[in-house]
Parts: structure tokens; sequence; C-alpha cells
């Protein structure tokens, strides 16, 4: 997605902008983003979830070489980070001082630029993940 | 109608950059800051902040002390000189990002450095008029200097923000007030990317004359004299002018340290003088009385009289305080470094 | 069901290939495996393309290249399923020829990578990860291998010289495959020392980007026997193919290919043999750690065990299990589309005993690996020589 649309970014504000997911009213099963069918057990009836702010990095890289989005903010720091109370999403690692990224570490969301088009685009926001 | 502040939050960025690396630059004299100006190192904002994230993060912080919900809030105000869109509001990302919205009053607010008190000013006035339940204030910016300009050493980027209601207040309102005159000691004509400023125009008869004119009428207004604040704040574009400007008014050196950032944050523009308050709130007591003045170049103060109540105990902890944020898990950045996340370094097309 | 033999296999030099077309590299494989087949009509073919779109801003490939081939007038598909494409497109013609609805189809894959920027060429690989929710906040398909890497680093103690070996292991077979973009040796100092890309994973660690194209002539056996000319009838004995979850952050274990895993069971049991009886095994090491994943999920060594037994040479030329004796995706290349059917057409010269140097001695039984994105989805083929 190198250049996000207006609609396209703005269709998912509930996710991007408060975390908004869903939990399966049937298996209670956290999805984010909200989608209609569980993937774990088929239900289709979902109550809003919103996601803790609060997770762990399950697993992490440094990259080094990235798309033209993210070209010039090379060595930046990916990961998985899963959430407390469920819920797990791929993000920015940022914001780490004196210390290594690591399998464990805690962490929080913070609102964050992600990316934007050029000068006179559209700026998409949404979450990165910050040391607690 | 007593009305006031049932939630505060701050955002400080973790970057920093010395003014000794800037003055390295430019071949300036480091210490005609660090000593003239009382400035040490300021904030820089990463290449993913910019005032509607650090308002959003600050506003978060003032949600976790007031513990409400954020759909009562009915109008979102963002003071700034900064603001990512020159045509789209700032206001709308944070008041979706926050859950306050559709029903909710929002504008977006531009007076140089007093944008964000001036969001101060019309949500309690909002809320005491009973329009609205709760009317949250934020002043934020990432200011900019041209590079080599004495601004530059000084212009940082934070944010502050304030839940305004009429019940379960942390501080009440007693008193606020605006001083304002046509003055133009700074401005920033439209496409253009710095500011530009009358230099020592912007003392005597901008910054001295408003802060000095607010702050009289305001203590006017209420009887009180410097001797009856526990905390006073002011405007910060730098360390030496607060403290000159209070010590004029008759408050002490004492008086002023809790709120007094700038050595070590810089110039916040919209978010001084409200980040200054959050850093007073984090440590005050209930009874404790604070006198707050902004200064906006144009020119004009506005300036609020509080009150902390019982209450602040039981939100101080609630979210991280002003002072951890300025002393804590600092990112020091070089001036090459600084350049690129302020977009500094003309680019390939 | 009927069944299926490999009756013609080809494909062209792979590389940075600046002066031939998409069409023209297409061109060049299909009629190598036409001449290699001995015929020069075919009832269908299939086309597996990733992205013809964002790499050269060509759709619609059936047609265009049934046209090139001057065999306008026969049903032509374009198979896609990301660098899995080849190996669904086999399938796919497969199921034509098992079903009865044809006797003879012309299965093809191509990727045309260099006509466009690097930035393009990566923004259109991102394509096959979830565009929303793993690239939108800066994911790179080398980044998100490079996060598996790291959990199987921590989960099984994986080294990073482990999974160097792969990359030495693949660049030496590819010497001796006179189609291989790479056809040279590195070390494993080369490997770990070379520019870091995603870490662990260095530029040696990852798969190139390839212009190339592979074409295999599927029939029915009673033709396959007809056209044989005394060569060993290879048939396709197995397929399978699988899904698993899209996004990587919503498997809940980080360190499997569970689509490598069942694509492999069913092919396994269609075929009707365990891992233990394959001979020989081209799979999708499109990273290092991948392969070391790979040869996991397909039974070949126990969970956690890939790195050591790559590490002590198991999966080498005259190891237990030879893998990758093209040179894989790491030396061979990988124009994405057209990898899972020059898997096909490198098992089938091994079973047939035509891969020169890299021959695997006395190999009856092989198996081709495929796989899209991140493994949200894999082909497996069991081939095998039969009488």
């Amino acid at each position: 997605m190198t250049t996000p649309s207006a609609a396209r970014l703005t269709r998912e504000y509930p996710a991007r902008y408060r975390l908004e997911g869903a939990r399966c009213l049937a298996c209670g099963e956290i999805l984010y983003p909200r989608r209609l069918v569980c993937p774990a057990c088929g239900a289709r009836e979902f109550a809003v979830h919103r996601l803790s702010s609060h997770g762990v990095v399950k697993t992490f890289t440094v990259i080094h070489v990235a798309g033209s989005a993210f070209k010039h903010q090379v060595p930046y720091i990916l990961a998985v980070v899963a959430l407390e109370g469920g819920g797990t999403l791929t993000c920015e690692l940022t914001d780490l001082v004196d210390q290594q990224p690591e399998i464990g570490m805690p962490v929080e969301l913070q609102f964050r630029r992600i990316q934007e088009d050029g000068e006179a685009g559209v700026i998409a926001y949404g979450h990165k993940a910050v040391p607690r | 109608m007593t009305v006031g502040i049932v939630g505060y939050g701050s955002y400080i960025p973790r970057r920093r950059i010395r003014l000794g690396d800037i003055a390295k630059v430019w071949g300036a004299d480091e210490n005609a800051f660090e000593r003239g100006l009382e400035l040490h190192e300021k904030s820089v904002p990463a290449r993913d902040e910019d005032t509607i994230t650090m308002s959003t993060t600050a506003a978060r912080r003032a949600l976790m002390r007031a513990g409400i919900d954020p759909a009562r809030i009915g109008a979102v105000y963002i003071g700034s000189e900064s603001h990512p869109y020159a045509v789209k509001p700032s206001g709308t990302v944070v008041a979706e990002a926050i859950g306050a919205t559709p029903d909710v009053h929002c504008a977006d607010l531009e007076f140089a450095c007093k944008a964000g008190s001036e969001g101060m000013f019309i949500a309690s006035a909002l809320v005491r008029a009973g329009e609205v339940e709760y009317a949250l204030a934020i002043g934020a910016d990432t200011s900019q200097g041209a590079p080599g300009d004495a601004l530059e050493y000084s212009t940082a980027a934070g944010a502050a923000a304030f839940i305004f209601g009429r019940e379960n207040l942390l501080a009440t309102l007693d008193a606020q007030t605006s001083f304002m005159t046509d003055t133009p000691d700074f401005w920033r004509r439209e496409y253009m990317h710095y500011p530009r400023h009358a230099a020592r125009f912007t003392g005597e008869p901008a910054y001295f004359k408003h802060t000095k004119g607010a702050a009289l009428a305001l203590m006017a207004k209420v009887g009180a004299t410097p001797q009856d604040f526990t905390f006073a704040v002011f405007h910060q574009p730098n360390g030496k002018f607060p403290m000159r400007v209070g010590r004029e008014l008759g408050f002490s050196r004492q008086q002023m340290l809790a709120g007094w950032l700038s050595p070590w944050l810089g110039n916040t523009y919209s978010g001084a003088s409200p980040m200054g308050l959050t850093a007073i709130l984090d440590v005050a007591r209930p009874g404790d009385r604070i006198l707050m003045v902004s200064f906006g170049s144009g020119a004009g103060s506005d300036g609020f009289i509080w009150t902390v109540t019982e209450r602040i105990r039981e939100v101080q902890a609630l979210a991280p305080t002003t002072r951890t944020q300025l002393d804590e898990r600092k990112l020091y950045v070089d001036y090459g470094m600084y350049a690129k996340l302020r977009g500094k370094i003309r680019m390939g097309e | 069901m009927r069944d299926v033999c490999i009756i013609g296999v080809g494909m062209n030099d792979w590389g940075e290939l600046w002066d031939l077309s998409l069409r023209t590299i297409w061109t060049q494989a299909a009629l190598a495996a036409l001449a290699d087949a001995g015929v020069d009509k075919v009832d269908a073919m299939t086309v597996g393309c990733m992205s013809g779109g964002l790499f050269v801003g060509q759709e619609h490939l059936g047609a265009l290249l049934a046209d090139e081939l001057g065999m306008a007038g026969i049903p032509a598909t374009r198979v896609e399923s990301a660098c899995a494409s080849g190996g669904v497109a086999l399938r796919t013609g497969f199921l034509e020829v098992a079903s009865g609805l044809a006797d003879v189809v012309l299965v093809t894959g191509v990727e045309k990578m260099t006509d466009c920027s690097n930035d393009e060429a990566t923004a259109a690989l991102a394509t096959a990860a979830d565009q929303e929710w793993e690239v939108f906040p800066g994911a790179t398909f080398p980044g998100l291998y490079a996060m598996m890497a790291r959990a199987h680093m921590a989960a099984f103690g994986t080294t990073r010289e482990q999974m160097a070996m792969v990359a030495v292991k693949n660049h030496a077979n590819g010497i001796h495959n006179p189609h291989a973009q790479y056809r040279r040796a590195v070390t494993v100092d080369e490997v770990l020392n070379g520019t870091m890309v995603a870490d662990p994973l260095t530029v040696l660690s990852c798969s190139p980007i390839t212009d190339g194209a592979a074409a295999v002539v599927l029939s029915d056996k009673e033709t396959a026997r007809r056209l044989a000319k005394g060569r060993p009838l290879v048939r396709i004995a197995g397929v399978g193919l699988a899904t698993d979850r899209m996004a990587l952050h919503n498997r809940a274990d980080l360190t499997a290919l569970n689509a490598v895993t069942a694509a492999a069971q069913k092919a396994y049991a269609m075929a009707g043999v365990t891992p233990e009886a394959i001979q020989v095994a081209e799979v999708h090491d499109c990273f290092t750690i991948a392969e070391i994943m790979i040869i996991e999920a397909l039974g070949f060594v126990p969970r956690g065990q890939g790195g050591p037994a790559t590490a002590a040479g198991e999966t080498g030329l005259g190891g237990r299990i030879p893998v990758n004796p093209s040179g894989g995706l790491k030396s061979k290349g990988h124009p994405v589309g057209a990898t899972g059917v020059a898997q096909a057409v490198e098992v089938t010269l091994q079973l047939r005993g035509e891969a020169g140097a890299r021959q695997v001695a006395g190999a009856r039984i092989g198996l081709t690996q495929n796989m899209g994105g991140t493994g949200a989805s894999s082909v497996v083929h069991v081939l095998e020589v039969i009488p």
C-alpha cells in the first residue's frame, strides 16, 4: 500500500486510531481488526473489544532495507506484539533508550504517524510500540 | 458555577539535542544561550511525532486521570502553530482517536504561543455556560526555527491536555482573563516554512508588557497578591524570561521552580505554560493556589488562577508525570539527525 | 482420477535478463518443454505468475502467452498464489489431466522482475503479505521472515551459522546448474558478514530478484508411454495444497509452517509414502530460515532440528535427504511465479537421471514444495518414477 487513499485509511479508523477489535461471543477469541467470521470457531456474532495498550514483544527484527514509504527511517525495529487480554499485531517498536529489543520486552502502544502520501498527501496515523 | 480541571496529561518526545551541538554548527557562542538565556537542551520530535500524535497521547493521559467516558467530551480544542495540515483540523484526528466523536464541537486554534491557553479559556467558558459537560483543551507544538536563527536554540516539542468539567475537579478555576493588543513581534506568513521575529522588540513591548498586563489584571480581579500563591508559571520562551517577569511581578524563584521547564525542554510554544501547569499539578497539594499566564506573539496573554482540591492526590500517579518525561530516558541526537528529523534536508524527488 | 505424468520439462537461463521481455522468456521455456516432450500442440495451458500487473503492468497472461506461442484458441489460465503461483499452476494442470478434461497440458511459470525499480519490486513482493496489517505498519518480506527466524532462534537455539549453511549448501549445488542465476560458491563468513537486510538475515540469506520462466508438459499415462522414447516415466503421485492464517501475527506458533505440513500430509497420503521415502526434494528457500523451517514441516527432520541437520550436511548432495540440488531459490534465482514449476523441472530431471553433476544417485521418489507469502499458502507434489 504505497499511497494510502483517504477512503482506505478512514474505514480502518476504529482499529488504527482506537485499537478497536472484536470479541467472539461464541468462543471469546479476540480479533484485531474486527471481521465477519471468527477464525477460531466460525461464529459470526461479536462484541466490540478495545485492545489493551500494554503487551509484550513476541518476536522482532531490525529492518535495514525498507520499502519506499519507510526507506528513510531505516534502521527501524518491527515487532509482533501480543497484547494483554488478547489481540496480536505487527507494528514498529521505537524510542528504545540504552536498551536492545528482545523477545518478552514489555511495551505500550502509542499513537504515532505511520506513513504519509508524500509532502502534500494525506497522513496516516496508527500505533507503535514503545518500551514500558 | 464552579468549573475546573478533572484531568490533565502531558507528552514530551524522548529525543533531545544539546544547544552546544547547534551552536557548533553555526559558529555561535554556546554561552550566550547557556548563561544568557538559561537554555541547555531541547526536545526534538521524531519523524513519527507531530502535534496530532503528541496531543492524542497527552489527551489519553488526561483521560486516565479524569476517569470519564470520552464520549461525554463535548468540545475539543487544539492550540498549535504547527498543525500538520494547513487545511484539515488536528482536532478531528484527536477526537476520533480518543473516542469523543461524533457529538463534539472541535476547533484548531492558532495564536502563536498562546493557542493552547486560548483553548483552555474557551473550554472552561463552555463548561461554565452549561453548553457541554466536559471540554478538552490541548496546547501542543513541534515548532521550528530557521537554521542558524536564535529561535533554533529554543523551538521544541511537547503537549499538555486538560479536561474541564463541573464535578470531581482536581483544581478549580477561580478566575481567568485575557490581555491583548496588536503587536507584530513575531509572525509567519502563509506558505512560509519558518517564522520571522522582531528581535529585541519581542521582549519589553511584547512578552513583558502582555504577561505583566494579564497577571496584574488577574490578581486585581480576585484581590490577590503574589504571596497568595504557592506556584506561578509563565510562558517560557527560554529559561530567563519567565523568571524575570515573575521576579518583577513579585514572585519568588521558589514559587516558579516547579513549572519552570524551559532550560531542559526548550520552548514548546502553545504547550509551554500549559506544560508548566501540568508539572505543577504533578507535585501540588490540596489547597495550593496557582497563577498561570501564557503569552502569544501578536500579541496577548491569557491568565488563570487555580486552586488545587483533595482529588489531586488520587490522580497524580495515574499517568506519567511531566518531570519524569523531561528527566528520564532521553535520547540525544546530533545536529545531522536533528536536521533530518525536522525535515531540514532537501530530499530527492 | 487418471494418472498424470510429466513428459517434458524446460526452462531458460535465469538472471537479470535486460534484453528479454516477459513474453520472450516465457516462450523460450515453453518451447523447450514442448520440444523435450516431443509435442507441438496441447489441449490447455496454465501460467503461474505472481504479479504481471505490478512487475510489468501486464495482466491477462493466459491469452497473451497462448497467442505468443501461436496457440490462440486453447483454454489458457493464469494462476496466482503469490510465490506459490507456479506450484499451484502445476496443481491446476494436474487436475485438468487427472479429470480427463485434457490429455496434454502445458504448465508454465514466469516472472519478469527487473523492468521496475527496486522500490517497485519490493512493493510488489510485499503484496504477498497482509497489506493493511503487516505492510502498512512497515513490514517488508525479509522482515517477516527475519521475525520467524528470531522466533525459531529463541525457541530452538537455531544459530546464524546454521542458517548461513543453507545458503552455502545451495550455492554449492547451483554451481552445477547451467540455468542458475548465481553459479558461485559462498562461505559462511560471506553470508554472515553481508549487508544486513532484516536482522538476522543478510543479503546472502535472501533469494535474489530474477527474471525467468519454466515449463512442464503433463499428460495422461497412455500418452506419456507413447512419447516416452525409452526415458523413465515420471508420475505426479501426490498433490497437496493448503493455507494458513495470512498474517504472521495471527499464527499461534511463529516457528511452524502449518500450510507446508498440511500440504505435505495430503501429498504423502495420496502418494502412499512417508517423508522417509523421499530421496530428493526441491523446497522454497526464499530465505535461509525458510528451508530450515520447511524441512521440519515436511517431516524430514524433527521440529527444531532443521538448523543442526543442515549444519551436519544431512541435506547436502551426498546427505541423507538432499534438498535443493538445483541450487534452490538462493542460487538458481527466484522469479516468483516460475519457481514452483522449475522445482518440478529439477525433480523430473533428477528422477530421469539427467541432472548431471548435481544428480542424486538412484533417486526414484522426489518432492517439490512451493510456498506463498510467509507460508500462508503452500503446495507440495510427490513425483515418482513408474515402470
